[in-house]
C-alpha cells in the first residue's frame, strides 16, 4: 500500500468527491471503492457547504484539497491557507491550470507556489504531466509525491502517453507516483497500477458512471489487480510467437 | 462602505472582518481571504476592513 508523506494509506485508491447524482451516492460509492483519500475543494458558500463538511468527515478517507480551478502560484497558495484551516490538513493537492481546454497544469507557476508551500510545511500533491524535467524541479521544490495525468481532467481517454508515464517510473523509482486525472475505465487504472504507479485518483470515472456505486467496486478491484499483477513480475513482451506448449516429443506424422 | 463580499457588490458599516461576515449572515465552517490574502479565522475580529474591500468566504465542496 501507498506510504505517502511518511503516512501508510490502506488503499491505492483516491476518489474524488465531485458530479455523484446524490450524497447518498458518493457516500456508497466510498463505502464500495475502499479509496482510503477524497479530494476535496473549496468554493463559495452557496448552501449546501456545511452538509458537504458533514458528510466528507463520515467517509473513513482521509481528506485531500485541491487547490482546483487556480490559474496563478498567489491564487493557488491563498487557497491552499484556506483549505488547510478548513480541512485542518497540511496535505494539498497542488493544481495550477495553465490551459482552458486542456486543463493542463501550468508548470512554471507550479513549481514555484510547490516551493511556496512546501517551505511552509505542506505536503504538497502536485497536479503535474509526465515532463521529466518539470517533475525534478518539482521534487527539487519540495514535494514529495508527484501526481502526473493520465489524459486531460474528466476526459476518460486513459492513459495518452504510456511511454512516457513509464520513463517516470524508471526516472523516479523511489517517488510515490500517483496517476492523477483522465481514467475512464477499470482498465486505465490496472494498466497504470501494472507499471508501478503507487496509486490512482480518479473522480468522473466513478461519478459519472450509469452505476456509480458498482463502479466503485470495479475500480478498487483493478487497482488491487493492476497492483499484484506488478508485484508478479510480469513476462517480457515480444514481437514474434513463442510456442507455450513444448515442441520436444512432438509427434512425427 | 460598500464591500464584495463573495463576488457580489454589498454595503455594510462593519468594523471588522469578522463583523462584516456576521451582518451578511455569512457563518458555518468557513476561511476567508482579504483582497486576496489568507485571514486566520482568529484573526477576523481583528481585522479593520475599508471601502472597496473584496472578502472571499469559502466553504468546503465537492472537489476532485
Amino acid at each position: 500500500m501507498p506510504v505517502l508523506y511518511g503516512t501508510h494509506v490502506e488503499s491505492a485508491l483516491m476518489l474524488g468527491t465531485a458530479g455523484y447524482p446524490s450524497p447518498r451516492i458518493l457516500a456508497d460509492a466510498f463505502a464500495r471503492s475502499g479509496a482510503g483519500i477524497a479530494t476535496v475543494s473549496l468554493r463559495r458558500e452557496t448552501g449546501g457547504g456545511q452538509d458537504f463538511w458533514t458528510l466528507v468527515q463520515s467517509l473513513g478517507a482521509r481528506l485531500l484539497p485541491n487547490t482546483a480551478g487556480c490559474h496563478s502560484a498567489r491564487e493557488a497558495v491563498t487557497t491552499a491557507h484556506m483549505a488547510r484551516e478548513v480541512f485542518a490538513t497540511d496535505w494539498i493537492k497542488l493544481e495550477v491550470i495553465g490551459h482552458a481546454d486542456t486543463l493542463q497544469p501550468d508548470v512554471f507557476e507550479l513549481v514555484q507556489a510547490a516551493r511556496i508551500l512546501a517551505a511552509e510545511g505542506f505536503k504538497v500533491f502536485p497536479y503535474c504531466t509526465e515532463d521529466l524535467t518539470a517533475c525534478e524541479r518539482l521534487l527539487d521544490a519540495g514535494c514529495q509525491v508527484l501526481m502526473p495525468w493520465g489524459a486531460p481532467i474528466g476526459s476518460g481517454l486513459g492513459l495518452n502517453n504510456p511511454h512516457g508515464l513509464r520513463a517516470l517510473r524508471a526516472a523516479f523509482p523511489d517517488v510515490p507516483l500517483v496517476i492523477d486525472a483522465g481514467i475512464g475505465l477499470p482498465s486505465h487504472a490496472a494498466a497504470a497500477m501494472e507499471m508501478g504507479y503507487d496509486a490512482v485518483l480518479l473522480n468522473s470515472a466513478v461519478a459519472r458512471a450509469g452505476d456509480p456505486v458498482q463502479m466503485a467496486g470495479a475500480m478498487a478491484d483493478a487497482v488491487r489487480a493492476g497492483r499484484a499483477a506488478y508485484l508478479a513480475d510480469p513476462m517480457e513482451r515480444t514481437d514474434m510467437a513463442v510456442p507455450s506448449t513444448p515442441v520436444l516429443g512432438k509427434a512425427f506424422l | 462602505m460598500q464591500i464584495i463580499l463573495n463576488g457580489s457588490p454589498c454595503h455594510t458599516n462593519a468594523a471588522t472582518l469578522a463583523d462584516a461576515l456576521a451582518q451578511a449572515g455569512v457563518t458555518g465552517h468557513i476561511a476567508t481571504a482579504l483582497n486576496g490574502s489568507f485571514v486566520p479565522a482568529a484573526l477576523r475580529d481583528q481585522t479593520p476592513i475599508r471601502d472597496g474591500d473584496r472578502i472571499e468566504a469559502q466553504a468546503p465542496m465537492q472537489g476532485g
